[in-house]
């Protein structure tokens, strides 16, 4: 099984523990997707995080981008705005990158 | 895709076996779907959605957390067997307190729970497209 900074990954590069997520973690999966994450990446980590915290779920794309609206504001709660920053998904990419299962429903 | 009217009937209680979660999962599936998804608890699924789980002992995930994400998913349907509630010495004060926001009433939060005879819940059965027995 892969590993990124010691921490198991499955083959689609989600964590195998939840648990060892860590902000480097992170940052080395962002490099490896050849993103930098900027603070409004770390935004949408951190509330995707909080809500994994909050319901024991990854959220889906829809109900991410409605609670994101909500929370930041309708400019930020777009598959636009949320594509921009995470190109392979909002859901599926930022899930990885915070350390969450790969999205319920999410193919 | 055609909208079909799934409804999933939950009976057992949460944890001990796979059935509560995986009727979970496949809820969030549908509902990711954009499907008319009802649930109905009966049994011992009332268990389920009784407020004040912890699992700290059982060292499982405690996903009764999850139904509070429902109303988000636009599940907002969960029927709840009065007769089941009352064998067990239950009633709708022992709830988690689920809600939805109605977008059609300027987003006001609203219950998503309803306590139904058996009698009803059959009825509610009869009009749907598909039900799935956990």
């Amino acid at each position: 099984m892969a590993d990124i900074l010691g921490a198991k990954v499955d083959e689609e590069g989600f964590l195998v523990e939840l648990g060892d997520w860590s902000k480097e973690i992170a940052e080395q999966m962002a490099k490896d997707d050849d993103v930098s994450l900027s603070e409004e990446h770390w935004d949408v980590i951190n509330f995707l995080r909080e809500y994994f915290e909050e319901y024991q779920i990854a959220p889906a794309v829809r109900v991410l981008t409605k609670a994101i609206a909500k929370r930041m504001g309708k400019d930020k709660g777009n598959s636009k705005y949320l594509y921009s920053l995470f190109p392979y998904g909002p859901g599926k990419q930022g899930c990885r990158f915070a350390g969450l299962p790969k999205p319920t429903g999410c193919i | 895709m055609a909208i079909k009217k799934f409804m999933y009937l939950n009976r057992r209680s949460s944890f001990g076996t796979v059935y509560a979660i995986e009727s979970l999962e496949v809820v969030l599936v549908a509902a990711a779907f954009d499907q008319d998804v009802s649930l109905a608890f009966i049994d011992d699924g009332v268990y389920q959605i009784i407020e004040g789980q912890n699992t700290n002992g059982i060292g499982m995930k405690n996903f009764s957390k999850t139904f509070h994400a429902l109303g988000d998913y636009e599940i907002n349907k969960l029927y709840v067997s009065a007769e089941s509630l009352e064998e067990r010495g239950l009633s709708a004060d022992d709830l988690m307190p689920l809600v939805y926001e109605d977008e059609d009433d300027n987003w006001v939060e609203k219950s998503s729970v309803k306590v139904v005879s058996n009698a009803e819940i059959s009825k509610i059965m009869s009009k749907q497209d598909v039900c799935f027995s956990f």
